[in-house]
């Protein structure tokens, strides 16, 4: 086993993911069986091979270069009111979430 | 309907034997007719479709022109944006997302006259490769109801092979549109990465995202592959190169092309697809196209370089799905951070879960370099086999899938097992390189099987004209 059940609790919390004790046990199993396919990585030599972030990034040619940024100009953004239209919860033209702190 | 094509409902329209409006009803009423079998349409919007086609009908009227895919009727699949109709990406986490703007490419069809009828079904969030993900069930196989139909865009390729829609919008991160062409048996496309802007395409893994088409023939895909490219100020990743017109581009002769096929792929293939792979390898010989074997020495690493590689982007896209600005919020949390672990571990399935958490630990503290880092150098090594293939060959072809069309359930139990499946398509998603699936015959008793076509960076237009004489050999 590569991962233990407090590895897979401890990516839960990173990634803000409720799993119930069951799940944690299938996500355990899964994960596990995962990575035994990944480590076949470890094989293959990459001694001097520049990461590949993106595709075409960056190129020589102009117009095929897929990093491009548009004018720095002002355009009109959503309405307040269509902008929280798919809220669960919003009042005051604010998005609503529950108690952050207790007092 | 079964039978429309883009020109013959253009010829059609021309010759007055129909109107738009009368199109876009038979289409409506055939795929509520028809989708109980299927499950391929989550929702259909003839209010939307029925504007569209006046909109045609009129500029018809008026001695207009009304586009390239003027009255044509088109499904769109759910993880594409389309304004003010629900878009739900075939999860519980936006079951009543309504968009408040329409994807680039949503826009683009629509002005060039297109007919969207609605949208369909997918893996949740694009991820699988069966469309036995979808929140709202699967997908069955139009060819055979007891098969899947591929994923993630399942519903899209269905409707194009049932005959509910002409041609629809797909996703491919993995394969997600050349694997279900093939299953289906329609015609798939994967454009060159930037080819196609990806404004309103709900983001999976950003730097493998593509959009594109299934139709029912190699010109159709051609015809809605050029409405849709171009740049876009909206998507910073898109190309500004030229889009040429690559419906007008098809009979070029394909005579003397130089064929690869890869070693180390064939040496996977078994069966009767292995054998409808090589005779559309004779078929391309006969063409008078030279084929020879050609190496392309890290695909074996794929799989994993993949799967690190979307997981890790998917974890880091995902996070925005938090109940607070859209989407499913769990109701008994009384704090902020255990409503955003409730609503997470409420609003999504499993196999997303699953990616979520593989994406989370691959880019963790201590894991990066063996994983993440280590993955994106070995898809460097990928896409440099590809340059150096077209060093020497105009395009590449291969199985697109190992087998055909399997059984609903067959593996949905084992995700290793699904992510195998991928293993003919990922090496061109990872290249960015344009590839398509254009069906190749059938096996084991009648399930469709594809023959995946690959070119160099914005080639396009050789993939298409070598696609369209294999299709009419």
């Amino acid at each position: 086993m590569r991962l233990t059940e407090k590895d897979v609790r401890y990516v839960a919390a990173l990634a803000n993911l409720n799993l119930s004790d069951e799940e944690t046990g299938q996500m355990l199993h899964d994960l596990d069986g995962i990575l035994a396919q990944m480590d076949a990585l470890a094989e293959i030599d990459t001694e001097g091979v520049a990461p590949m972030l993106q595709v075409l990034f960056g190129g020589d040619d102009a117009a095929n270069d897929t990093a491009r940024l548009r004018a720095d100009v002002e355009r009109p953004t959503l309405d307040n009111e269509v902008a929280l239209a798919n809220a669960p919860m919003s009042g005051e033209g604010y998005f609503k979430v529950p108690k952050v702190i207790e007092r | 309907m079964t039978r429309h094509t883009i020109a013959s409902i253009r010829e059609g329209l021309r010759a007055k034997a129909f109107t738009a409006v009368e199109v876009a009803r038979e289409a409506l009423a055939f795929a509520e007719r028809e989708n109980p079998k299927t499950n391929a349409y989550l929702l259909l919007c003839p209010e939307r479709a029925l504007a569209a086609a006046a909109e045609v009908d009129r500029k018809l009227a008026a001695g207009e022109y009304a586009g390239a895919l003027a009255g044509v009727p088109i499904a769109v699949k759910d993880v594409i944006l389309t304004k003010g109709v629900r878009t739900t990406c075939a999860s519980k986490m936006l079951e009543n997302y309504i968009p408040p703007y329409d994807a680039t490419a949503v826009e683009r069809v629509e002005a060039a006259g297109g007919v969207i009828v609605g949208k369909t079904n997918c893996d949740e969030f694009a991820m699988g490769s069966s469309n036995e993900s979808s929140y709202f069930g699967p997908v069955r196989n139009p060819v055979a109801l007891d098969r899947v139909p591929g994923g993630s865009s399942g519903g899209s390729a269905a409707v194009v092979a049932q005959g509910t829609a002409v041609v629809s919008l797909g996703s491919d991160t993995g394969g997600s549109i050349r694997q279900p062409a093939s299953f289906c048996g329609v015609v798939g496309v994967t454009p060159t990465y930037g080819r196609v802007s990806r404004y309103g395409l709900v983001a999976f893994a950003s730097s493998l995202d593509h959009i594109g088409p299934f139709a029912r023939n190699v010109r159709d895909s051609a015809t809605v592959l050029g409405v849709i490219s171009g740049r876009d100020p909206m998507d910073s990743t898109s190309a500004d190169a030229p889009v040429p017109d690559y419906a007008a581009g098809l009979d070029g002769d394909v005579r003397g092309m130089k064929i690869g096929l890869p070693v180390e792929y064939m040496k996977h293939a078994t069966g009767e697809t292995a054998d409808r792979i090589h005779e559309a390898v004779e078929k391309l010989r006969a063409m008078g196209c030279e084929v020879r074997d050609i190496s392309l020495p890290a695909t074996d690493y794929a799989i994993a370089t993949y799967y690190i590689i979307c997981t890790a982007e998917a974890s880091a896209n995902l996070a925005r799905f938090d109940g607070v600005r859209y989407g499913y919020r769990s109701s008994d949390s009384g704090t902020l951070s255990a409503m955003y672990r409730n609503t997470r571990g409420e609003g999504f399935g499993a196999e997303v879960k699953r990616r979520i958490m593989l994406g989370t630990y691959v880019l963790s503290h201590g894991y990066y370099d063996a994983y993440y880092l280590k993955a994106q150098k070995v898809r460097a090594l990928i896409a440099q086999d590809f340059t150096n293939a077209f060093q020497t060959v105009d395009a590449v072809v291969a199985p697109v899938s190992p087998f055909p069309a399997f059984r609903l359930g067959e593996k949905v139990n084992d995700p290793v097992e699904m992510y195998l499946s991928d293993i003919y398509t990922i090496t061109g998603s990872l290249a960015g390189i344009p590839c398509m699936s254009v069906p190749c015959g059938m096996a084991d008793g009648g399930l469709p099987v594809g023959l995946q076509i690959l070119c160099n960076h914005f080639e396009e237009q050789k993939m298409f004209r070598l696609a369209h004489a294999f299709e009419n050999s």
